[in-house]
């Protein structure tokens, strides 16, 4: 599903690379865990794997697809199959929940009626039903996130991508959107995790990939924190 | 739907920097008032170019105590002439008469002319207007022959006048339009900045390129096209009250300025000021907005 292959990469005018020969392999259906202290490379990681940045040395793999060579014009494409979460909810403030969840299908060109469906039934799967028409503000910090988690479900991606989902959140707020993470795998869809809050990964017991300086040091099935 | 929602975009996007919008379409309109001011002229002086070379007449003003006999001689030289098509004799009360009618609006320079100012001449026909030059050195020593005028020499002063102009005013519409364009990428720049957060989400749940562009670009076009308008109507007001007046003096000498070309205008400055904006606009977005 996902694959770096010896992949580099060195920001311009960083002295050193922020990921260096890393290879990775995530199957269809998989949840994981990518660990490691603050700059160790991690959300470097997330970044390669949206095609926000290409890597410059090696080839990433998503869906069977080398995203490295990718035309430019195709990213828009490429980026509907897969959902993205992060720590900063990313809402728009002055659009509703249904409205922020809906305008992800209205840029890729679904119609209202569509939205009018899918939108609702996307809601009352991550638990907001009954709070469509609240704003961003009128939410609190969980209830933000599932809208995000929403949003980024709602066109049923193959991956989702969370990049420090639980970051803004406390222990209690967190372990329920781990459990939303967590049903969403069950359908089906692969989940990538980036995270450093050691009680979720020690709770979940999935597969854990730490990261420290840059290098993959440790990949564990079923791994814990630290 | 989408188009909708696009058009929603841009209205939002035109008002919510309201000021800078009125100062891109203002400075957008002198400068294509500018541009079609440069336009008309060039195509009145083509016009009057092909009017008048068509026409065009060397004069050959007589002596006033030119003799009979040299009158006569004159003309039958003429009329052996090759270079000639025709030639009529004009005395100095017709030529009188023809001034008085030309110049009817302006009275004063009626009565400050003597009636004999102007001398008897003949009024010559050329076969091919660009011999001018051979006939007048083959007449310019003959008995009886005061001066030689030819009047195509002083149409091209005339042209080169309107010509200047017209540049003059083209060099200006360059200098506003430079400005006006300036502004576009600063508006956009400054859309582009303030929906930044909308920008961002849209690149993340993959919405393409040209849905996140489309609405800064149609903005900027669409500034242009109103722009356009304005500098249309400040061309129809200038012919209506400067140009028609100017004119009407001299209407024998220049056609006045034709409606046609005036209603021409409209599409011409809509097209030009949509396109060139929504590319200004477009080149600022890839600096701005990046995959």
């Amino acid at each position: 599903m996902i694959r770096l292959e010896h992949v580099t990469k060195t920001y311009p005018k960083a002295s050193r690379p922020s990921i260096e020969d890393a290879t990775v392999s995530i199957e269809k259906g998989e949840f994981v865990f990518f660990i490691g202290p603050t700059g160790s490379g991690k959300s470097t990681i997330v970044k390669l794997m949206l095609r926000e940045i290409t890597p410059t040395k090696g080839k990433v793999f998503v869906n069977g697809k080398d995203i490295t060579s990718i035309r430019p014009w195709k990213v828009a494409n490429f980026r509907r199959s897969i959902g993205c979460v992060f720590q900063d909810f990313r809402l728009l403030p002055n659009r509703t929940a249904f409205e922020n969840v809906a305008f992800a299908l209205e840029v890729i060109g679904k119609t209202k009626s569509v939205a009018r469906r899918v939108v609702p039934e996307v809601l009352e799967l991550v638990g907001l039903g009954g709070k469509e028409h609240r704003f961003p503000h009128e939410l609190s910090g969980g209830e933000q996130q599932r809208v995000a988690v929403a949003r980024a479900f709602v066109n049923r991606p193959l991956i989702l991508l969370a990049d420090e989902p639980t970051g803004n959140l406390d222990p209690d707020t967190s372990i329920e959107i781990m459990r939303l993470l967590d049903r969403i795998n069950r359908t089906g869809t692969t989940i990538v995790m980036v995270t450093h809050d050691s009680n979720i990964v020690n709770q979940m017991r999935r597969r854990v990939i730490e990261v420290d300086g840059g290098r993959i040091v440790r990949d564990q099935a079923r791994g814990v924190y630290g | 739907m989408r188009a909708k929602y696009v058009l929603a975009e841009v209205m939002v996007g035109l008002w919510r920097n309201v000021t800078m919008t009125i100062a891109m379409i203002l400075t957008m309109a002198v400068s294509l008032t500018l541009l079609g001011v440069s336009l008309l002229a060039v195509w009145k002086v083509d016009d009057m170019k092909e009017y008048f070379h068509h026409n065009v007449e060397v004069s050959i003003f007589l002596k006033k105590d030119a003799t009979q006999d040299q009158r006569d001689g004159l003309r039958d030289l003429l009329k052996k002439d090759d270079l000639v098509a025709s030639a009529s004799y004009e005395s100095k009360e017709v030529a009188y008469q023809r001034f008085k009618q030309q110049f009817k609006d302006v009275p004063e320079l009626i009565n400050s002319t003597p009636p004999d100012a102007i001398p008897d001449s003949y009024r010559i026909k050329l076969k091919d207007s660009e011999k001018t030059d051979q006939l007048i050195a083959g007449y310019r020593d003959k008995p009886g022959v005061d001066t030689i005028v030819d009047q195509r020499k002083l149409l091209d002063k005339l042209f080169k006048f309107i010509v200047g102009g017209q540049k003059l005013a083209l060099g200006f519409a360059a200098l506003v339009g430079l400005a006006a364009l300036l502004l576009v990428g600063n508006t956009i720049q400054v859309a582009a900045y303030s929906k930044r957060r909308e920008v961002s989400i849209m690149r993340l749940v993959g919405a393409s390129n040209w849905f996140i562009q489309a609405p800064f670009v149609l903005e900027a076009a669409f500034a242009g096209v109103i722009g356009a308008v304005l500098a249309w109507l400040m061309l129809v007001v200038g012919k209506i009250f400067v140009l028609d007046s100017a004119t009407k003096s001299i209407a024998s000498l220049i056609s006045p300025f034709q409606w046609g070309d005036i209603w021409m205008m409209l599409p011409l400055l809509a097209a030009v000021a949509g396109v060139v904006n929504a590319i200004v606009g477009w080149i600022t977005l890839r600096f701005y907005i990046k995959v």
